[in-house]
């Protein structure tokens, strides 16, 4: 081991860590609104890396025919609630949320599919149609059980992905996909090679962190999305809708990993399974940030992705196990030294 | 339903749904639907190849009955006692898993039925020691070996090894290391790295730190590809080699410029139309080949539906000879077929030549592989 190898790993490991970063930032901003820890996260990444790739190919990707049975599901879902509470006037604005807002996108893939169509409209069209995914999930799976317990809500989610695992199986096919590379620029910085896609990961991870602190910061949405966050009961009491911010909060998650996925695709091979795993690094890095804090997230995000990187050279069957044996001391750190306030007690 | 029809359907096509009497019947089961389904589906079409070729054993005709196993050993178990129970079927032929496989083993060790597994696993004997079944792959170690084997002759001194960090890793691994210390060749590195992996750069750093003449690449299929691209990007030129687990259009198709030039067993199927005329594949390889266009309308492009051909002449063969000593159906004809099975001596194959000994179920040796490489995405016979 020398200082170049070391300095490659290092690059790998960060590379590898920018995308867990902004998976993991995802999670934890639907678990600070929500309280749902969103394991099917890794697979909405996945489904977006399969969109692009059917795109590239010109096929219709099954990433259509998915959003369509969700928004008609969560369409019926809204509806039968609509008409319980006899609140029919509330039904055109339903319609248009849960049905045709997501069916555009859908739609507009369905017509442009085959088309010899540019990378960057690729991306545009793949990102716009997993964008409702998560927010239709939201309407049909946790709204309904949006007051249950934080392990109800997580029995649910892990039931949600071997669901979506399963469609995916079948919208996809068994095989993996890899993209064209965003760009095969390749710069070289004191005799080391840096590819250009390394620098797009890390460089998209800086920006969303930096975006969504800001958004956190400055807006009206983003503060009211902290309120629901620190205090649900209190949020209401001043006229936030937690389910609306919720459904924010699911818009931005889809976002994140929908742009994770299209910064993996051209990485490494992607199954319809592949999401699962990357989620659940990125989980290992959340923890890090005890689940709240977003510079937390990022660094743990990061630091899996360097550990994973250097194991696999020391001592590559052991990696996985490393990895995620790094959790206990973690764990054991975070529950002495923050012992004091259960969240989920201190709400009830 | 809809295995029963397809049964039914198989019967009656082969013209033989009336003649009940002193017929031999043929229990097959594959895996035609669920995650199996896609190397299932390629033994059905093998086998419906083989009806094509032949479907008498002497005077006697021969009926086929098939059940899909929807890729469950549970089910495996059911359809192999079905079949026996119910059809009276005097051999089973199956299936696509390791897993639904040893458990139609268990049921022909309990039933008293010869089976020929299609799929490459460590058969157990019954309790009372006798072996029912047979293994008509090649067994994994082999195929490792003929690789080391040929790393020897291309004047390779050392390699380092990256697979899967799972069975078929282990397998590849351990399979390479006898043969390596025979042949007097180092094995530098026992990397691995998951199917789910987004990076080999750290393994592959490892691997090129140890200078190897050669890499073995103990992946499979889509995945198997990651090592060869890293290590293209890491500007490895040296040799590359690979197990059958790499014989996949997905693999060349991800792999591209970097897999060119990689040298892996295969059966010698494969390459059937590139072998010599005296390669003893060659003339039953083409019978398979107009076989299978005649059956499935379109040519062979892999080497598991041979595995169903080969079972099938296996069975005609060790078929001729239980025929003089006891009638089909009788549980005395079951126990002549598996005799007779376990006499096959030097039976040619579309993948071997095949010679079963009661002591061992896999009956191939060094003859059933041949080493191919990869050159402008076609697998180019290496003699």
């Amino acid at each position: 081991m020398n200082g170049e190898i070391s300095a490659i790993l290092a690059m790998d490991g960060i590379a590898s860590g920018a995308i867990y970063v902004l998976i993991g930032l995802g999670l934890v901003l639907i678990f600070a609104v929500t309280r749902v820890i969103f394991v099917p996260f890794g697979d909405i990444a996945a489904f977006t890396a399969l969109t692009l790739a059917s795109l590239e190919n010109g096929a219709r990707p099954g990433t259509i025919g998915l959003v369509v049975a969700l928004a008609v599901l969560a369409t019926a879902a809204e509806g039968i609630a609509l008409v319980r509470a006899r609140a029919l006037a509330r039904l055109p604005r339903a319609l248009l949320f849960y049905l045709i807002l997501p069916l555009v996108p859908a739609a507009a893939v369905w017509w442009l599919a085959g088309a010899a169509l540019s990378m960057p409209s690729r991306i545009g069209l793949g990102l716009a149609l997993v964008l409702p995914i998560a927010p239709l999930l939201d309407r049909i799976v946790f709204r309904p059980i949006a007051d249950a317990s934080v392990l109800l809500l997580l029995t649910v989610a892990v039931a949600l992905h071997f669901a979506l695992s399963g469609l995916g199986l079948m919208f996809f096919g068994p095989e993996g996909v890899r993209t064209k590379p965003l760009t095969d620029v390749v710069f070289e910085v004191a005799g080391l090679v840096v590819n250009g896609q390394t620098l797009l990961v890390v460089a998209a991870a800086i920006v969303f962190s930096g975006l969504l602190f800001l958004f956190f910061e400055f807006t009206l949405q983003g503060k009211a999305l902290r309120a629901t966050a620190i205090n649900r009961t209190g949020a209401r009491l001043v006229g936030i809708r937690p389910a609306a911010t919720g459904t924010m909060a699911y818009l931005l998650g889809s976002l994140l990993a929908g742009i994770s996925g299209v910064l993996i695709a051209p990485v490494t091979t992607i199954f319809y399974d592949s999401g699962f795993l990357i989620g659940l690094k990125a989980f290992v890095g959340a923890i890090i940030g005890a689940m709240t804090s977003y510079p937390g997230t990022a660094l743990g995000a990061v630091l899996v992705g360097l550990l994973e990187s250097f194991t696999s050279f020391w001592l590559s069957p052991y990696k996985e196990v490393l990895v995620f044996s790094l959790l206990i001391p973690v764990l054991l750190w975070r529950s002495l030294s923050f012992a004091t306030v259960d969240e989920e007690e201190a709400e009830e | 339903m809809k295995s029963s029809m397809a049964a039914a359907v198989v019967a009656v096509s082969l013209g033989l749904a009336g003649t009940a009497q002193a017929q031999i019947t043929v229990g097959f089961v594959t895996s035609q639907s669920g995650p199996a389904s896609s190397i299932g589906v390629l033994y059905d079409k093998g086998m419906k190849a083989a009806v094509e070729y032949a479907t008498t054993v002497g005077n006697e005709k021969v009926k086929l009955i098939q059940l899909d196993d929807t890729s469950d050993p549970s089910t495996a178990t059911r359809n192999a006692r079905k079949l026996i129970e119910e059809n009276k079927v005097d051999v089973l032929i199956g299936t696509a898993t390791a897993a639904s496989s040893n458990a139609m083993v268990a049921v022909a060790n309990e039933l008293k039925v010869p089976l020929l597994t299609i799929s490459p696993i460590t058969v157990a004997p019954s309790d009372t020691g006798e072996r029912w079944a047979i293994c008509i792959p090649q067994p994994p170690g082999l195929m490792v070996k003929v690789v080391v084997d040929r790393m020897k002759r291309d004047g390779m001194k050392n390699f380092a090894y990256i697979g899967f960090v799972d069975a078929w890793g282990d397998l590849v691994y351990n399979g390479a290391q006898k043969p390596a210390e025979a042949d007097g060749l180092k094995i530098l590195t026992n990397e691995r790295y998951s199917r789910t992996d987004t990076s080999v750069m750290g393994q592959v750093l490892k691997m090129l730190t140890t200078k190897p003449d050669a890499v073995l690449l103990g992946g499979a299929a889509t995945q198997g590809a990651l090592p060869a691209l890293t290590l293209a990007e890491r500007g490895y030129k040296g040799a590359l080699y690979g197990t059958p687990g790499l014989l996949n259009t997905d693999f060349i198709r991800v792999g591209g410029k970097a897999v060119e030039g990689v040298q892996v067993s295969a059966g010698p199927v494969i390459v059937a139309e590139q072998l010599p005329d005296d390669h003893f594949s060659k003339k039953i390889s083409m019978a398979f080949r107009d076989a299978y266009q005649k059956a499935n309308g379109a040519p062979p492009t892999d080497g598991f539906s041979a595995y169903s051909f080969d079972s099938w002449l296996i069975f005609i063969d060790a078929a001729k000879r239980a025929t003089a000593k006891a009638k089909p159906g009788t549980p005395e004809f079951r126990v002549a077929l598996k005799n007779a099975i376990f006499e096959t001596n030097e039976l040619v194959g579309t993948h071997a030549i095949y010679t079963f000994k009661p002591s061992d179920s896999y009956g191939v040796d060094e003859r059933s592989l041949v080493l191919v490489r990869l050159k402008d995405g076609q697998w180019k016979y290496q003699p």
